[in-house]
């Protein structure tokens, strides 16, 4: 008889350290608004700044979501974001220049998110190279494809239909696309909690041996993780077209680094130790919020590379302590 | 007694109260090839990893090596100071460097060196190998060697190593180097071994292999229960005496126990071959407990892997209740399906994920087929565990803890309920009791047992005789990779099942 149930005063404080950990970032989110606000009462709280960065982050949001699919199982997907310029560019060019419908220059860019996905999944599952290898490689390909296609020129012109639908339209004065970013959170969310698919996924990324022994066909969750994260980089990318009206070949990849460092800290909330869409959804917001806020206290833009990175090494950092120091297998 | 290269008197080793070693002796002289034997458990590897540094010995033992006191414990790696070098079973080299980094591994990772000379090197490494008869190119790729070849660089490296620093022509100690080898070349491996003894290094060859030890060895000496059991000289000793001397006097008389209930076998198998396991055909009645056990190299404890389709088998055709499934073509989705489970041995690699929750644990492979796949109930889940947990005597029975919280018998008992739910046909177990305490044995037991009574057809890989003696209806024997002996009852009892991995007639 080695372990003893835990004495219940321990077991209260323990239970006290769970819950400040999962509602660490809500708070500390919470609390940079009070602050922000006082500071800056005329400028930064009001409801038109706050509705804009809930619907200017939404792509980040997805980005991000689709990157924590394959992180649970495991694989990084560094192409989602190149994946993203590409899709933009496919919806301003098809649409915009050749005058396609939108609807099926944007069913095109989801076409090419799930070839790329199928892509990038077929090499690592069948030639089992390391997933960062490959999407790198897939990634830097795409974004030749896209300066290719668009002769290296923001292309503009996409039509009305498009951007109604996701920023011109509003509820509850929060732009539409927000509200499509929540509903593929939730989507992620139940998918990970309450099906046996979201546990699969968790033990091909913790314990591939012990999956692959409880007769679970890795390589197909694999593949699965994979082709989801691109149609995810696909669909951020239709929403950016629809955000911008138009679409240019390099600033996709910008929302590289913060999806990762939004995916990482998210991981260390509300699901302490694993991926979940509800912490990364609001890891976006803090860190979004953070960098708004500092802009309005007058520091330059530049601080949006200094606020990322670092909470990207902080957030891993933070994320290795909650998984209690062991060892990360990647 | 002046010709003793290596010395050791007094030496015991306690684990957490577990006598390992007990007031052991060993010595080993210079020109001598000495071997040291003994089964599982009779603490050769614990005395060879006092002498690496790697344990610390109880206080009151002495080491001498050429006559030079030696201060125990050893600092790790401080053994190559006093001419003292081993070889494991695994080698130590990198398949992917040359024979000549693999050679100076150990100079250049200890002593920062600016400018080696390649050319100088690999002259000096040809002269060695010609001083040895042996015809290896150091600068070809490790990968590219045959595995005995990779046996002889790995032995020269450590005579060379051993002969450069210290006293005397050093002090050479083979830890079980022969097993995946087949016969001629474990002759090339025993000429050279002849050869360094010949050139005045003491060479201390440990093994399981009875036979070996007898032909390569000058003398030899057996451990049994951590204690010396006795020395002798090879030359004059019959094998018999040596089985003997390894297995000793045992007075428990074999486990009496009901014989399992007559009926027709529920799982053949017939014609297994994969990995180290040549054309193995067995039955299993239900109810029965078949144990499989065997010497180091004799493939036993991959026999799970292959029917489960965990490792790829070359060929075989497993018929259960009725169903005739293809080895060569088996995977895990498809032997789960046909009512196999397999509770590996490597617990934290293929067992469980220590990092997540035991009810993740425990109702992984039941998700589908005990509850509803999308649409998961987390309390549905939880009380599923819980019910698990308290059937197999999981302590503390808290399905939210993490696995890795639990004890090693705990975490077995966790890993037993997830696939005993599954009330299987076919329940496959290598080594179940390891990394499992004392008290937590018998529940693991009790679990087997269990599960054999309700109908299922249990096989055991396992390398503890007692284990298997208390355990099993029956136990088969193999070697190089085919049954060599069947132990049943009256005769089925640890002293049986160990003389016969010597192969010794029952």
């Amino acid at each position: 008889m080695s372990g003893q149930e835990a004495l219940p005063g321990a077991a209260r404080r323990r239970g006290l350290i769970d819950l400040a950990e999962r509602f660490a970032l809500i708070a500390s989110l919470l609390a940079m608004v009070v602050v922000f606000s006082l500071l800056r009462p005329e400028t930064f709280f009001t409801w038109s700044n706050l509705s804009t960065i809930l619907g200017s982050q939404a792509v980040l949001v997805v980005v991000t979501l689709g990157l924590i699919i394959p992180l649970t199982a495991n694989d990084f997907d560094v192409s989602i974001a190149y994946v993203l310029t590409l899709s933009a560019m496919l919806v301003a060019v098809l649409n915009g220049q050749l005058g396609w419908p939108v609807w099926l220059a944007a069913l095109a860019a989801i076409g090419m998110g799930l070839l790329v996905g199928a892509l990038n999944a077929f090499f690592i599952t069948v030639f089992r190279i390391h997933s960062l290898i490959v999407t790198l490689g897939t990634g830097t390909f795409l974004h030749g494809v896209t300066l290719w296609i668009s002769d290296s020129m923001t292309i503009s012109g996409i039509s009305d239909g498009l951007m109604n639908a996701v920023i011109v339209r509003r509820l509850f004065g929060v732009p539409l696309e927000f509200y499509y970013a929540l509903l593929l959170c939730a989507g992620v969310w139940y998918v990970f909690e309450y099906t046996a698919l979201g546990r699969r996924m968790l033990f091909v990324g913790r314990g591939r041996e012990v999956a692959r022994l409880s007769g679970i066909d890795t390589d197909r969750i694999r593949r699965g993780c994979l082709i989801t994260s691109s149609l995810f980089g696909a669909v951020a990318g239709i929403l950016y077209a629809g955000t911008q009206g138009a679409a240019d070949p390099v600033s996709g990849a910008a929302y590289l680094l913060p999806a990762f460092a939004a995916g990482f800290l998210g991981s260390t909330s509300i699901r302490p130790g694993r991926f979940n869409p509800w912490g990364a959804m609001l890891a976006v917001y803090f860190l979004v919020v953070g960098i708004t806020g500092l802009v309005f206290l007058g520091v330059s833009s530049f601080v949006q590379d200094m606020f990322y990175g670092g909470a990207l090494v902080l957030a891993v950092t933070l994320s290795q302590l909650v998984r209690g120091r062991e060892e990360q297998q990647f | 007694m002046t010709d003793l290269a290596l010395e050791i008197t007094g030496l015991s080793k306690t684990f957490g109260g577990q006598r390992a070693l007990r007031a052991v002796d060993f010595a080993v002289r210079a020109g001598e090839v000495h071997g040291l034997l003994g089964q599982n458990g009779s603490g050769k590897s614990t005395l060879i990893k006092v002498l690496a540094g790697f344990h610390k010995p109880d206080p009151g033992a002495r080491l001498r090596i050429f006559g030079t006191e030696v201060a125990l414990p050893v600092p790790p790696g401080g053994f190559r100071r006093h001419g003292l070098s081993f070889v494991h079973q695994n080698l130590g080299l990198v398949p992917a460097l040359t024979v000549l980094e693999n050679l100076l591994i150990t100079r250049l990772a200890t002593v920062d060196r600016w400018r080696i000379d390649w050319a100088a090197e690999a002259r000096a490494a040809r002269a060695v190998f010609a001083r040895y008869g042996l015809d290896i190119d150091p600068t070809a790729r490790l990968a590219r060697l045959s595995s005995v070849e990779r046996a002889l660089v790995a032995i020269v490296r450590a005579v060379e190593e051993a002969a450069g620093s210290g006293a005397g022509r050093g002090v050479l100690i083979l830890d079980e180097p022969t097993p995946f080898l087949p016969r001629r070349d474990v002759d090339r491996l025993f000429a050279l071994v002849r050869q360094v003894a010949a050139a005045g290094a003491a060479v201390g060859f440990v093994s399981h292999d009875i036979d070996e030890v007898l032909e390569i060895t000058d003398r030899a000496t057996v451990l049994r229960d951590g204690q010396v059991a006795g020395t002798l000289e090879t030359a004059r000793s019959s094998r018999e005496a040596v089985v003997r001397m390894i297995v000793g006097r045992s007075l428990a008389a074999p486990v009496a126990r009901p014989p399992p209930p007559p009926g027709a076998p529920r799982v053949q198998v017939q014609a297994l071959a994969g990995g180290q396991v040549a054309a193995l055909s067995l039955d299993v009645r239900p109810g029965e407990v078949l144990g499989l056990t065997g010497l180091l190299g004799s493939g036993y404890e991959q026999v799970p892997y292959l029917l489960y389709g965990a490792l790829p088998a070359r060929a075989g055709v497993l018929s259960l209740a009725g169903r005739r499934l293809d080895l060569a073509r088996q995977t895990p989705a498809a032997a789960l399906r046909a009512g196999l489970v397999l509770i590996p041995g490597d617990r934290p690699v293929a067992g469980g994920v220590g990092a997540l929750p035991v009810v993740d644990n425990v109702t992984l492979p039941a998700l589908a087929t005990r509850f509803r796949a999308w649409a998961l109930h987390q309390p549905a889940l939880l009380a599923a565990a819980g019910e698990l947990g308290a059937r197999f005597g999981v302590v503390p029975n808290r399905p939210t803890l993490l696995l890795s919280a639990l004890s090693g018998g705990n975490q077995q008992k966790v890993i037993l309920a997830k696939w005993l739910q599954m009330a299987p046909v076919l329940v496959l177990l290598d080594e179940p009791t390891q990394g499992v305490d004392v008290g937590a044995r018998q529940t693991v037991f009790r679990a087997i047992r269990e599960a054999a009574e309700h109908g299922a057809c249990v096989l055991c890989a396992s390398s503890d005789a007692e284990q298997l003696a208390e355990i099993c209806d029956r136990v088969l024997v193999l070697a190089r990779g085919r049954i060599s002996a069947e132990i049943v009852p009256p005769a089925l009892g640890k002293q049986a099942i160990i003389e016969a991995c010597y192969g010794m007639a029952a």
